[in-house]
């Protein structure tokens, strides 16, 4: 293959890996923003998106896609259902504090990852995909269904955005991201809210997760890449601002696929790490994102 | 602070829990033996961990790093160029204490959340890149140091570090040795200043002090006893793998501490010896230990945000350090 195709392939591959990554993404940064609590469990909503992806196809028989849609619903309601859980009877009560927070989420992360291995066992696990024919392009045939995956993303990221500037229930989420104490003194039910964008942004990363486990297989150790490229492109993006968090996953999800696709991918982490965190160091609003009141 | 601490009954305290550790060499049984020359030398990891966050206010997430910097920076010379164990020691130490000076001199320019995932990153990194080198370091399979290599010679005496009694006392050393600087710290002007800026920083630098400078002591200070206690490590337990630069490695110095008793002198070494002892004891009947850290943590930040020693110190000893 010449190198024109070839670099394609890398940028085709690489999106498929942003569209997830921006979803993710999206969620970890939701909670950030509105709520100011640094998620470390997040990458386990994901993989628990996952594994209950792979655990509601193999309840049905017959066509895979029934399969595949059935847990593109259910999934992430679980999941959604396990965040408000958690965060009812553990964050409400810390008061959300920053420091109390992450050691409360390090603490749920190694509790939903033991108990997925305990139950789901330590086998990857792959999810048939709904629709698998190749598109034939003049180089290399491509998986329609990685193609559908860029697509689903970016429709979700559209209705999220949609959801929060132009209803009233992003409306009340913005006035909470903006001054709780404020929104709290005109009506605005700050808790529920709270409550709510938790939920969100793990349902956000089980749709993710979903989407991806016909190519990537559901493992209970799938959380950390997920968690960490999610702070990336948060960092990156700047903390809390919706369009920064898009726009980085899409670079960060490109230049990972073609850097991976041409050099070791453990020197790709390395750097993209120390870069971030030297970014978070001088530019702590992040590349793309304001100042910080 | 509720006023200056009764010199003699703190020194009192510390000498007896120091003897007592010496007496229990003599009294515990082989295995339980092992077991708590591990749990000191993890202490002084915990302990040099509580300086940064107990005492200066700034939790890492990041600790990992310092503690392999001193497993390598000892274990790899010993491995690779022969070095005989005292230098290798020593190598261990500078090398966690300058990597302590650069993160910090990065790190400390943010503060709050930011700080956390910075030194999550740093630690990341540096967890990669002993996995980059795996010609070197073998990456998680991690190296083995020969028996006849760990022998501390000094003139005529030949010590050999597989042996348990000597094994358990040098780790004692090390965490008296650890132990003693710490209150030594916590009792000076240097010490009551970390702890001033951990409650009001803005206040401090009203006042004149460098907070920068103090905060960058504090990071130093505290590598370099997490990378005693890597070396030691490395070089008592004869097992040097990247396992120990990873984020968990970072998170259980946390654990212990907030177990014991953040900003306690002798918190560190009683977190980690019951996680040690409850772990051990579930995993009896079954295999989930990390389901049992991870609810350590949440109970202990939802019920005991104190910890053991904090709660005592609370209720019925307010002289402790």
């Amino acid at each position: 293959m010449a190198f024109g195709p070839y670099l394609l392939l890398a940028t085709l591959e690489g999106l498929v890996m942003a569209a997830v990554l921006a979803l993710t993404a999206l969620g970890l940064s939701l909670v950030f923003g509105v709520m100011r609590v640094v998620n470390v469990a997040h990458g386990e909503f994901f993989m628990l998106g996952a594994v209950l992806a792979w655990w509601v196809s193999s309840l049905v028989s017959g066509n895979p896609a029934i399969g595949f849609l059935l847990a593109l619903i259910v999934s992430p309601l679980i999941v959604g259902a396990v965040a408000l859980v958690s965060e009812r009877l553990v964050l409400r009560r810390l008061d959300y504090k920053p420091e109390a927070t992450i050691v409360a989420t390090i603490g749920l992360l190694y509790i939903i990852q033991q108990l997925v291995l305990t139950f789901y066992g330590p086998e990857a696990r792959p999810v048939v995909a709904p629709f698998d024919f190749r598109i034939r392009l003049p180089w290399f045939g491509y998986s329609s269904y990685k193609l559908a995956v860029i697509a689903a993303s970016i429709l979700l990221v559209l209705a999220t955005w949609f959801v929060l500037t132009r209803t009233k229930i992003g409306l009340v989420m913005r006035a909470t991201q903006y001054d709780g104490e404020i929104a709290q003194a005109f009506g605005v039910p700050v808790d529920r809210v709270y409550a709510g964008v938790f939920a969100l942004g793990a349902m956000l990363a089980a749709v993710a997760a979903v989407l991806i486990v016909p190519i990537q297989q559901a493992h209970y150790l799938m959380g950390l890449d997920p968690l960490l490229l999610s702070f990336i492109v948060v960092i990156i993006g700047g903390l809390g601002s919706l369009r920064g968090t898009v726009v980085a996953a899409v670079l960060i999800g490109l230049s990972d696929g073609i850097i991976s696709v041409f050099f070791s991918p453990t020197l790709a982490k390395i750097i993209a790490t120390s870069f971030v965190a030297l970014v978070l160091v001088f530019r702590p609003q992040g590349l793309f994102g304001a100042e910080t009141r | 602070m509720t006023g200056r601490a009764p010199s003699g009954r703190v020194f009192a305290l510390h000498a007896a829990v120091i003897l007592g550790l010496l007496i229990l060499n003599f009294v515990l049984p082989e295995y339980h033996r092992g077991v708590f020359s591990r749990v000191l030398v993890l202490a002084a990891f915990a302990m040099g961990y509580n300086i940064l966050f107990g005492y200066t206010g700034l939790l890492s997430l990041g600790h990992a790093m310092f503690f392999a910097a001193g497993l390598y920076g000892a274990g790899l010379p010993v491995y690779h160029l022969d070095w005989s164990v005292a230098p290798a020691f020593i190598a261990g130490i500078v090398s966690g204490a300058v990597l302590a000076l650069a993160i910090g001199f990065l790190a400390l320019r943010t503060t709050g959340v930011a700080f956390m995932i910075v030194t999550l990153m740093f630690a990341q990194v540096f967890y990669l890149i002993t996995l980059f080198f795996t010609t070197y370091t073998r990456g998680e399979e991690g190296l083995v140091i020969r028996q006849d290599l760990r022998h501390l010679r000094m003139g005529d005496l030949d010590l050999a570090l597989t042996d348990p009694s000597l094994r358990y006392l040098i780790a004692l050393v090390l965490f008296s040795a650890v132990l003693i600087v710490t209150l030594f710290i916590v009792r000076s002007p240097f010490g009551r200043s970390l702890v001033a800026i951990r409650e009001n920083e803005e206040r401090m630098r009203m006042l004149g002090y460098n907070v920068f400078t103090n905060k960058l002591a504090a990071v130093v200070l505290s590598g370099a006893f997490c990378a005693a206690s890597g070396a030691a490590y490395a070089l008592l337990f004869g097992y040097v793998g990247s396992g120990f630069a990873s984020i968990q490695y970072s998170i259980l110095p946390l654990l212990w501490v907030l177990l014991g008793g953040a900003a306690t002198t002798l918190g560190p070494l009683i977190g980690t010896l019951f996680m040690f002892y409850i772990v051990d004891f579930t995993s009896g009947f079954m295999p989930a230990y990390l389901l049992v850290v991870g609810a350590a943590l949440i109970l202990l930040i939802l019920f005991f945000p104190k910890g053991i020693l904090g709660s005592i110190r609370e209720r019925w000893a307010p002289w402790l350090p």
